[in-house]
């Protein structure tokens, strides 16, 4: 449980990094060594290794860790850019934002009604918290890119979350959601791509043609 | 077996397609799909099978009371795209024929599901097949509405999962086994944990509600079905807001077993009623066509909200809109994309005296205008009339009278943009305009012959449909 617990605080940490940081590269960094931090975590869970959940752990690794981070790099070098630049909530005050929030998804997750099992761990504090970071970052920042980062958090969060689930879910549902979660990943990269193609820009608040 | 099929033919056709080398025959691909599909479904509708296939995937009364709608309207407009492409020969189809097939197989699979994950995993995989639907247009506007489709859905269907994965611990913390089959999840019934219970049907309602347009979640639907091509627009209106609804339908059961119906009755009637008027207003003061139409089906969601929420014979009438909605909604799209093209614009400020330019099409918008306002004898009129009647039979008399202004405002807001572009002086055709479209029969019997279904479906409801959505609100809501 303590390795767990150690885990998830790293991950809670990168969180706050993420929502700090206005380098572009550093934050697909820190969402892709979040990604493999949750990778390797159903191995520290599990008493016994099974193969599923080990290929289910090399999988996750594998796409959070390499293969999503390198789409998203060739998407910034084509794009040339590196900075978030005047984002729409500040870095200072996201960050402040994000701390609140990781306060509160602690409280919060002490006030839920947790099986015996889970009480001591931090998995649903931390999936609360990092839902709120990917979504700070969704709203708050203007380049696609680091809103496809947002979205990778938010759902790194919500990976937490279903590690409640690990014994009693077939691993067969976690392998289809992980696949439809590349696959995502993979066409937003190709839009990603073609917005910057078509508007010359990744800034989405350019994105403004079509209102009412 | 022979319901799976119904997944395992589209996608067959799908990989077929994206190999096929002939750019110019593919598109054949898409009417025989729809055929066998339809075939397939009707097929089911009348010889229903005995037990549902499996656990987790299956041909149950939900299914079957809802599906062969959403198969019926991909048979008209697989029926309309191979005009279509015809005429945009310019753009590579491969990857917009494929992924139009692969979204039925997806949609079917869908309706089908009864685990929810398995329900998750093939409502993402519909909206991820749908992407490359959405920009076939290839402009930066497009791209555009691409972008917020992705975004919006991708954060709500996000939400959905983790409100999957609440209802799972809501069963693991109520000493279940964690089975996420809806069959399970209802037996454990009051066993769900309540709190767990609670917070998953907020974070699915938001999630699915995304998908189907709910307001305040709505905020994509106006630039995809916009932007997007009259087929797409028509499937994404009837069949993948068909999908989310089912998937609404299904955890409410789950919620209801769990002995707190009266709060998912109450937000459902909420959201329906808000859907309603955010639509109304915003039909009050659009001024594009295709836009409209995106609005107008935020209605229709609002209206199947409130069905649900009424249960009984309020969700049997929904059931019953679905169908109205798919084949109306679906008319509406195919006639306003034939007027776009030959108008080259899409507000009442550049289009006008379109019933002299296209008549024929002219003619059907403004028939599925009346058909789509609930104007007798079409099949809305009908399901609606229904959902108000049970409405003040329950005791709902507010909402029901509320549900009536909402319709009456929609009512003008819909009739003042159509009448403008129909009627009036034709103007001179902007640049975008494509004087390669003739109104064929390709381009008119579809939409046509989707208005014909919704007249016969108000005047001469089938005996087996009937007694399809009665088996699947006997299926939702099981007597105690």
């Amino acid at each position: 449980m303590e390795r767990l617990n150690l885990l998830i605080g790293l991950a809670m940490g990168l969180n706050l990094v993420a929502l700090g940081t206005s380098r572009l590269p550093s934050l697909i960094r820190i969402a892709a060594l979040q990604g493999v931090i949750l990778g390797i975590m159903p191995l520290v869970m599990e008493h016994e290794i099974r193969l599923l959940v080990v290929l289910l752990a090399v999988a996750t690794v594998g796409l959070k860790g390499v293969v999503i981070p390198a789409l998203l790099r060739r998407a910034i070098r084509s794009a040339n850019i590196d900075r978030d630049v005047d984002p729409l909530i500040g870095f200072l005050p996201s960050l402040l934002l994000g701390a609140a929030g990781t306060i509160l998804a602690v409280v919060l997750s002490h006030r839920l009604p947790l099986l015996p099992e889970h009480r001591e761990s931090l998995l649903v504090a931390g999936a609360l918290a990092s839902v709120f970071t990917g979504m700070l970052l969704l709203i708050g920042r203007s380049k696609a890119i680091s809103q496809v980062c947002g979205y990778l958090v938010l759902e790194n969060g919500i990976y937490l979350f279903g590690l409640l689930l690990l014994n009693s879910t077939p691993l067969m549902v976690e392998g289809g959601i992980l696949l439809d979660l590349t696959v995502a990943v993979f066409v937003i990269g190709i839009i990603v791509d073609r917005i910057q193609r078509a508007f010359d820009t990744l800034d989405t608040r350019k994105l403004t043609t079509l209102r009412e | 077996m022979r319901e799976l099929l119904l997944i395992l033919i589209p996608l067959g056709a799908a990989l077929a397609a994206a190999i096929w080398p002939r750019e110019h025959t593919r598109r054949w691909f898409l009417p025989a799909t729809g055929l066998a599909h339809a075939g397939l479904a009707f097929w089911l509708l009348f010889r229903p099978p005995v037990d549902p296939l499996h656990a987790w995937i299956g041909f149950d009364p939900l299914a079957r009371a809802v599906l062969p709608a959403v198969s019926l309207l991909f048979l008209f407009c697989a029926a309309y795209a191979v005009p279509y492409l015809g005429i945009r020969a310019e753009r590579p189809n491969r990857v917009f024929v494929a992924g139009l097939l692969a979204a039925l197989g997806l949609m079917s699979a869908a309706h089908m599901a009864r685990h929810l994950g398995l329900l998750w995993i093939a409502t993402e995989a519909v909206t991820l097949s749908s992407v490359p639907m959405l920009h076939f247009n290839n402009t930066p506007r497009a791209y555009e509405a691409t972008w917020k489709y992705l975004l919006v859905g991708g954060t709500g269907i996000a939400l959905s999962l983790l409100g999957s994965f609440c209802l799972g611990y809501a069963s693991l913390h109520g000493g279940g086994m964690g089975d996420l089959t809806f069959a399970s999840l209802t037996a454990q019934g009051a066993g769900l944990s309540r709190p767990w219970v609670l917070i998953s049907w907020v974070l699915l309602l938001v999630g699915y509600g995304t998908k189907m347009g709910l307001a305040p979640m709505h905020t994509w639907k106006p630039d995809a079905y916009g932007e997007a091509p009259g087929i797409v627009g028509a499937m994404l209106a009837g069949g993948v807001t068909t999908v989310a609804f089912t998937a609404v339908l299904r955890v409410r059961s789950v919620v209801d077993a769990a002995g707190e119906g009266a709060i998912s009755s109450r937000t459902l009637t909420a959201i329906g009623l808000f859907s309603m008027l955010v639509a109304a207003l915003f039909l009050l003061s659009t001024r594009d066509f295709k836009r409209m139409l995106a609005y107008s089906s935020v209605e229709h969601m609002g209206i199947l909200s409130l069905g649900a929420a009424l249960g009984g014979a309020g969700l049997w009438a929904a059931l019953f809109h679905v169908w109205n909605n798919s084949v109306t909604k679906g008319s509406l799209f195919l006639s306003a994309g034939n007027i776009r093209r030959a108008a080259g614009a899409r507000t009442m400020d550049e289009v006008s005296g379109m019933s002299r330019v296209t008549p024929q099409s002219a003619a059907l918008f403004v028939a599925g205008l009346f058909a789509v306002t609930a104007c007798p004898p079409f099949g809305p009129f009908f399901s609606e009339i229904l959902i108000i009647r049970t409405a003040f039979a329950v005791g709902h008399g507010g909402a029901a009278a509320f549900f009536l202004a909402c319709l009456l405002l929609a009512f003008f807001g819909l009739t003042r943009v159509v009448f403008s572009i129909v009627y009036g002086r034709p103007r001179n055709p902007a640049s975008g305009a494509d004087p390669r479209l003739k109104e064929t029969l390709g381009v008119v019997a579809p939409p046509f012959l989707l208005l014909m279904v919704s007249l016969w479906l108000g005047l001469a409801t089938p005996e087996v449909l009937r007694e399809a959505w009665t088996a699947a609100v006997e299926q939702l809501s099981p007597v105690k």
